[in-house]
Formats: structure tokens, sequence, C-alpha cells
């Protein structure tokens, strides 16, 4: 592979040609953090505090103290986060291989399905029916579901809660095993709080996107935004969790490449 | 009669803010078991165990024989009013502030004779009066008489409302207004006249049975409120923290977790909630009520902690629990020492198990909500410190004065 290929994505990026497209939300305080049953161990939410700022804890410097769980914010899950994938061999954030970060990128758009229906599933039909207008979905690849609930700002309607549980849209358990099986992805990203559907826990078996995705070694992406602004396919996502010890899972600063 | 508490106006923004000022806080060692019976609203005195004489200023024998066997006991107050004066001046910054005054001479039923302050109400010498011992602003006992009968608007008396917290017509921050306890304290303010109730909301995305017709009432305000963030509770403090007259810190986390259990996440959870939600909240809004506290129309007046009664002794199946707790209490103790010097009283508040969702287990008897939110409001209208309410505190903390290592071994299997 010839050393022009990099100079000239340096110059594209410069001049503009090929975009840098943002896919992570803003780590606040504000940003929701997933709800487990409260019987659980529950996830801790993002929390900043300040060292110092300019003052008698530091005159001459702002800085802060940050906490939170590993899936918190636009997070990526590793196959260890899954009961699954437990013991599959390089599962962990520190074992990943660092190839598998940069990776293409297909965008399914369901925004205008999930608009109308919270509880909205994709299914393998609708997969196929994506590959008959774009193309067959390679092997390798990231396959994001597009559902514009990162437009969601106000947290109580991105959680949307109710007393039968959380309503949010997610892939149903076939189109999880076709893209796994018959497509060989490298994983499955969402805009919404899980890769599974709110309703997920009802389903058989149970948090099917987690279960298989994991279960093969796959990875997980969720709390993207922006994916509005990516083309079906061409896109290149870059999404390096942080290199944590055993770690499940990490807050990730996800980005696209594009051209126009 | 005292003349009804009129609602208060605002204060003039462009006259300077009338700065805190104490009554005098110096007391003897042995006075200051007056004080800790005052900060339960008990009246209690010297009592002897050899001759029954009640006496009073406390002493170290006994005035008719001598004995030094001398034991505090809670006292009728009932007396007869057998002089009044009028105090028009006095060298005490405080004082000079408050005058007129009137005191008096009360000789007890049961004895001595007390110079106490007296209620506006109390008819002139000779008369049937009450003595109660009150907190003055200074967290130290003073004497109060109040006439045999109630009167009405006797609470709005300007000497009584000095030493108490009446929620009337009071702005009230309810730092967590979604559980049943913080729901059923927010009402309770809201019936006993507060003027408006800020209610802190953590976490909005979670329904909660009953919110709904709270936030109904015109005297709720809801707010965004998490405890366990600092730029949260920056930022309601940076809204209201000026107006906050009465601070209610409902904000808990509770779980039945025992120390062998797994993991520390609910620990820290407990604790990120139960003693650093509390310290957060103290530097938010702790400087600001000190600075409001002796605003002449509506001072800022008391803050109220949620402790549990297994901050005093630990109760082993809710072990993290109770850690976060003690830890509470140690940090409102501190907490009370630094609103001292404004006048502000810090309010604590030891319930046994509330009956709520994380109790199911616990047999009865247990606390409902709205027995918690009645103690609350009766606490802040009688000036008391120490609220253990419910029989379950009442016999733990008299079970803890006698022994607290007896007390320690019987909470093992609970
Ligand atoms: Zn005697």
């Amino acid at each position: 592979m010839s050393a022009a290929l990099l100079s000239e994505l340096a110059g594209a990026l410069a001049a503009g040609g090929v975009r840098v497209v943002d896919l992570s939300q803003t780590l606040s305080s504000r940003f929701p953090q997933i709800v487990l049953p409260p019987e659980f161990d529950q996830c801790a939410p993002f929390r900043v505090e300040e060292i110092s700022r300019y003052d008698e804890r530091g005159p001459g410097w702002y800085w802060n103290n940050l906490s939170f769980g590993e899936h918190t914010g636009t997070h990526f899950d590793a196959p260890v986060h899954w009961i699954s994938g437990r013991d599959l061999p390089n599962n962990t954030t520190d074992t990943m291989p660092p190839a598998s970060f940069i990776a293409p990128a297909c965008v399914i758009d369901c925004s205008a399905e999930s608009a109308r229906d919270a509880d909205f599933l994709l299914t393998a039909e609708h997969l196929r029916a994506w590959e008959n207008r774009h193309g067959k979905v390679p092997a390798g690849a990231w396959v994001l579901m597009r559902s514009d609930w990162s437009k969601r700002s106000d947290p109580v309607a991105y959680q949307n809660f109710d007393e039968t549980g959380q309503h949010t849209p997610g892939p149903d358990a076939r189109a999880v095993r076709f893209l796994v099986e018959e497509r060989d992805v490298l994983g499955f990203g969402t805009e919404t709080i899980g890769t599974d559907a709110g309703q997920a826990a009802q389903f058989r078996p149970p948090y099917p996107c987690h279960t298989f995705m994991h279960g093969a070694g796959r990875y997980g992406l969720q709390c993207l935004a922006n994916l509005d602004l990516l083309p079906p396919t061409g896109a290149v996502l870059i999404a390096a969790p942080l290199k944590i010890l055993r770690g499940s899972g990490s807050p990730v600063r996800a980005l696209a490449l594009a051209t126009d | 009669m005292t003349p009804a508490l009129i609602k208060p106006k605002p204060r003039n923004p462009v006259s300077a803010l009338r700065l805190p000022t104490l009554p005098p806080p110096a007391r003897s060692r042995s006075a200051l078991r007056l004080t800790a019976a005052a900060a339960e609203g008990r009246l209690e005195l010297q009592h002897c165990a050899d001759c029954g004489t009640v006496q009073y200023p406390s002493r170290s024998a006994c005035v008719t024989c001598l004995s030094h066997r001398l034991e505090w006991r809670e006292t009728n107050g009932a007396g007869e009013l057998i002089s009044g004066t009028v105090l028009h001046h006095s060298n005490e910054l405080y004082y000079r502030e408050r005058v007129p005054l009137r005191l008096g001479t009360v000789r007890l039923d049961a004895g001595p004779a007390l110079l106490v302050h007296l209620q506006g109400d109390c008819a002139a010498a000779p008369s049937r009066v009450r003595v109660s011992a009150h907190l003055d602003k200074s967290g130290q006992a003073v004497l109060i008489a109040l006439p045999a009968e109630d009167t009405a608007n006797m609470a709005d008396d300007p000497m009584l409302r000095e030493m108490t917290s009446d929620p009337k017509f009071r702005k009230v921050l309810v730092t967590d207004g979604k559980p049943a306890v913080g729901q059923a304290v927010a009402m309770a303010m809201v019936e006993a006249g507060a003027d408006i109730v800020w209610v802190g909301v953590a976490e909005p995305w979670k329904q909660a049975p009953g919110f709904d017709a709270l936030t109904k009432l015109k005297q709720i305000e809801i707010v965004p409120l998490d405890v366990t963030d600092e730029k949260s509770v920056e930022e309601l403090a940076g809204v209201i923290g000026g107006k906050v007259d009465i601070l209610i810190n409902t904000a808990e986390f509770h779980r039945t977790h025992t120390v062998v259990d797994r993991g520390t996440e609910t620990a820290r959870a407990e604790m990120e909630v139960n003693y650093l939600g509390l310290l957060r909240l103290a530097q938010a809004f702790g400087p600001a009520m000190r600075v409001r506290a002796a605003e002449g129309s509506a001072p800022a007046t008391a803050w109220v902690n949620l402790l549990s009664i297994h901050a005093l002794s630990a109760l082993p199946s809710h072990g993290t629990f109770s850690a976060t707790k003690a830890a509470a209490f140690a940090l409102s103790q501190n907490l009370r020492a630094e609103m001292r010097h404004a006048g502000i009283r810090v309010v604590n508040v030891f319930p046994g198990p509330i009956d709520d969702e994380w109790n199911q287990l616990v047999p009865p008897p247990k606390l409902a909500p709205v027995a918690l939110a009645e103690a609350i409001v009766a606490a802040l209208r009688d000036g008391i410190e120490d609220v253990y309410p419910g029989d379950v505190a009442q016999d733990i903390v008299t079970r803890f004065r006698e022994s607290a290592k007896v007390l320690e071994r019987e909470l093992w299997d609970q």
C-alpha cells in the first residue's frame, strides 16, 4: 500500500473533502445513564467535581476529577460485557485488536419508523430491503441504527419510561443473528441508551443484541449522535475505547469520516 | 392578644442587610443540661434525690440539704408569674435590636423561682403561666412563660418566633420530593402555610406514584436537584440560594446491604447521597443562609436533616446504610456548629424504619411518611433540635442512653 494514501487522506481532511462527523454526546451529568431495576447495582452516573479553578485550591490552573461507569455517555461495549462473551479471547477493552476500532459503517435509517413507534423493532426483512437499495452489508462493518433518538434533548423523552419500562427502538433477535451469522459484521450501534430495544428484557432470548453480538465476539456502540449526517454507506467509523485493564466497555469519542 | 403574623414584605433591596447577632452564649457545663433537654422540647431542672428540692439555677449541691445527689428530671412548667418588667435597654447587640422585651419572675408549682421571657399574651402579675425551655439563636436554653391557656396567634409572638422556625409564610426547599417521604414533607409544608415549597427532583425520567398530584399545588415549584452532582447543587443554589428560609434534606439512598455482601457500589451510592449530598448542600446553601439569618422581615431560619435512628447504633441487616447515616450525623453536628454563628437551627431527625419499599421485610411498627412529615413540622414549630419520631426511635434512643453496648448487641438479630 502506498504511503501516498495517508497523505491524500490528510490533504482531504485539511481541504474539507473528507468531513469529520462527531458521533458523540457531550459527557455531562445531564445526560442520563442506563437504569437497571433497583435491586441490581447501578452504573455510576457521569460526575465532574472541580479540583481547582484558578482559586485558592490551585491559583493558576483549572481541572476536574471525573467519576462514571464504563457504560456512560456515548460508549463502547466489549464482548466480555455480556455473559455470552465472557470466555472469548481478546474480549476486553485492553485486548481487543486496535484495527477493529476503525471500520466502515452502514447506516440503516429507521428514523421515520421510530418516530411513529417508540418500540419499533428492526427486522431481518428491513435489513434485506436496505441491502436491495444500498448493497450487501460488508463483512467487518459496523451497522448503525439511525433512529434520531439522539435529538431528544429532554432526558425524560430520551429515556422514555412508563410503568411498563423503557420504550426505545432496537433490533429483534433475527435481525441480530442475520448480521452476525450471515453478514459477519463488526458490531451494532444505536442512538438509544442500549443496543437492545427498551423492552428487550421481555424478548426471547432477553437482550438479543447483547447476547448474540457479544457471544460472537462482536461489539456494541450506544448513545451515538449525528447519524443523520452520515451516508448509508461509505463512512468510516473511528471508535476507540479507553485501554482499561479487563474493561467491559468505555466512553468513546466516536468519529466518522465521510465524503460529500 | 398577639397580632396575627402577616405575610412579610420582601426586603427593601437598597437597605442594608441586618447582620446576625446572637444572645450571649456562655453557659456552664451543668446549665448545658437544660439546653440538652430543651433541644428535645423538654423542661428539665435539677431535683435533689435526698430531699426532693427542685432548684434553679443549677448548682453543684442542693440548696436545701447540701446533697450532691442531684438529678436532671423533666419538670412541670406550671407556675405563677409573681413580677414582670419591660427591658428597654441592653448592652448586648442582640437584645438592643429586639427591645422592648418582657421579662418576669415565675414561681413554679414545683418550687423554684425562674427569671423568664414573657410571651406577649401573659397577663400582668399575678397570673398563671406555663414555663417551657426553648433554644435561643445561640442554641442555648432560655425559659419562656406562655399564658396558662393557648391564645390566638400565640406562636406569632416575635420572641417565640425568634426561637422557632414555624414554616408559616416561609420559603422551603425539600431536596428530594419524589419518594413518599419527600412528597409527604412537601405537602406538610404547604399545609403548614409555607409561602413557596421548592421540591427537588433528580433523575426526572423515573416515575413516582402520587408525584403528579403534588406538582399541581400552587405553592409547589419543581426544581432540578441531584445531590450527587456538584453542578446541579450549585446551579440551584445560584437561583434560589438567597431565598431559602428552611432547607429540608430528604434526599436518601437506602438499600438492604450488609457489610459482607459483595461490592462497594451500593455503599458508594448510599454515601454519595446520604453523606456527600449533605456536604454539597451545606457548601452551596449554607453560606447564603447564614448571611440571611437576621434579615428583618423574613430571615433564613432552619436546616433539617433526615437521618436514621441507626445513625446512633448500627443495624447490621442494613449495614452500609447505617454507616452512611452515622457519617451524615457527624457531618450534621459539624454543620450545626458552623450555622450556630448565625443562629440557623440545624434539626436532626432520627426516624426508625420508615414504611417504604426499602423496609418491606422490617416488621411493624414502621413510621408512616406522613407521620414523619408531621414530626418535622412540629419540631420546626417548637424549635426542637433533635427529633426521634415514632415508637421505634423513642425506644432505641432510650436504650441507647441506658447502655450503648447492650443496644449494639440487641440490634445484631434485627
Ligand atoms: Zn436536698
